[in-house]
């Protein structure tokens, strides 16, 4: 008699099943990701490095890294591969997890500044970048908005930073959007 | 005439001012009919899918589904907005199971995708649509002598959306010799500025933005001109930062596009919003103005 012998789903499996991260077991390890990208000298570990821990399984030790927090999304690496993987989307595919998961490191501000944008974005329905701002600085560094403040006062002067937000008419519809995709995703 | 979609996406409304105010008077001039799209929403930008996948689709086919309501081509002259609708349209042409969840969703709203959306970038429509030749033959003012160093940025050539090179791109080139100036020859013209990183990752970000302002500026640009909204602030608002971090004294005025094919089409500063531009061009750009 046959015996159907099934297993746990990997880390690789859940990478695999989510949209851009279908190719990954074609990876040969080239490095051309690494070598391509602009930020990679901050990762704590490389494009390629983040390719191969998803394959061998360091779920945690990868989720909780800076490295896909690097990710300026220029997809050169994409471009590139040879294998025809998507580096970039697998970047935002292990961003989505460690944020999901509560796993996002403290040690790269950016998670904050993408939740800080999503808020924004499905509240008003479109994203009100001195809000945005305003939330990330205080929900970081307070200081570090002091250094930015010549900035934000340039693009104020030159009015381009409105004091209000732009919002959608259909907020409502969104909400009901996101309430039933929330239903669908199986989260509480 | 020609009758497309619009979609200016958030920073045209604000940060990229100067673009979505530009915009309007040079589609008049080159005959394009850009009907806003009613009530559009945030496009599911890369922070929204680096955050949740499912969320960031449901928004981006929201609008995809208003847009394939007109049946006009969707066309945002913002890269990010660009490479997030297009990628979205992708995946749920590819992924029914996807699709499925975000029609379901998009019920709850009274909303609902069925797949038949185009979705383009604007350069790629001036290049395509309207054409270097035709732009050319509308020039008012030649921009003859001004040295412009065309900046692609990523999002508008990458990933290989077919329309342009993704690594030695030309069609903003041509769009810039077609109205008289000169497009100066540079390495960078498609590489990265940091994007939203520079909010974040602030001294890595200005490292990659002084790269760009050194190469064009020993190339001989005179300005640099870009399509996408990141990497003109980044290269505008950012350059005073970069020039005390680096102690440098670049002067270099970015241009969003539409401003510099404004110039050339004869259409006045203020219509162009150039005096939003925070490295201003007026001086430069003076002979050239009307």
């Amino acid at each position: 008699m046959n015996e159907v012998v099934t297993r746990a789903p990997t880390f690789i499996d859940e990478v695999c099943s989510i949209p851009g991260g279908e190719a990954i077991n074609s990876c040969i390890q080239c490095g051309v990701c690494s070598g391509s990208c602009p930020t990679a000298s901050q990762w704590d570990y490389s494009p390629r490095q983040v390719i191969a821990m998803v394959r061998a399984g360091l779920r945690q030790e990868l989720l909780s890294s800076n490295s896909m927090w690097f990710c300026a999304s220029c997809y050169k690496c994409t471009v590139r591969c040879p294998r025809d993987i998507k580096p970039t989307d697998i970047m935002h595919i292990l961003e989505t997890l460690a944020i999901r998961d509560g796993l996002s490191t403290r040690r790269s501000r950016t998670p904050v500044m993408y939740k800080a944008f999503v808020d924004s974005a499905r509240g008003n329905g479109r994203v009100y970048e001195l809000g945005m701002m305003l939330k990330l600085y205080l929900k970081t560094n307070p200081f570090a908005a002091l250094k930015m403040a010549p900035v934000g006062l340039k693009l104020l002067l030159h009015k381009r930073m409105p004091i209000r937000p732009s919002r959608i008419k259909a907020r409502g519809e969104l909400k009901a959007i996101f309430d039933k995709a929330r239903t669908l995703r199986g989260a509480p | 005439m020609k009758y497309y979609s619009y979609f200016p996406g958030c920073s045209a409304e604000a940060t990229a001012a100067p673009l979505g105010l530009s915009i309007l008077p040079v589609a008049q001039e080159l005959e394009m009919e850009l009907i806003e799209l009613d009530d559009w929403s945030c496009c599911g930008s890369s922070p929204f899918s680096s955050v949740d996948k499912l969320d960031a689709a449901c928004m981006a086919a929201r609008n995809l589904a208003l847009a394939e309501k007109t049946g006009l081509d969707l066309v945002t002259p913002c890269s990010n907005c660009y490479v997030t609708l297009h990628e979205a349209n992708t995946h749920l042409k590819e992924f029914p199971r996807l699709r499925e969840q975000v029609n379901e969703a998009l019920a709850a709203g009274g909303s609902g995708y069925r797949g038949e959306a185009r979705v383009r970038h604007l350069t790629e429509v001036l290049y395509n649509d309207i054409g270097p030749d035709t732009i050319g033959s509308k020039v008012k003012k030649s921009l003859e002598g001004l040295k412009v160093a065309p900046y692609y940025g990523c999002q508008l050539v990458r990933p290989e959306t077919g329309f342009d090179d993704p690594e030695s791109p030309h069609s903003l080139d041509e769009l810039v010799v077609s109205l008289g100036a000169e497009a100066v020859s540079w390495q960078l013209k498609a590489q990265c500025c940091g994007s939203s990183l520079i909010m974040t990752e602030t001294e890595m970000a200005l490292g990659l933005i002084n790269k760009l302002l050194k190469n064009a500026y020993e190339n001989g640009a005179q300005c640099i001109v870009t399509p996408c909204p990141l990497c003109q602030i980044n290269l505008d608002a950012y350059q005073g930062q970069v020039n005390s971090k680096f102690k440098t004294d670049y002067q270099l005025p970015v241009l969003f596009c539409s401003q510099l094919i404004g110039v050339a089409l004869g259409i006045k500063a203020d219509r162009l919003a150039l005096d939003r531009n925070i490295v201003s061009p007026m001086k430069l750009l003076a002979p050239y103005l009307t």
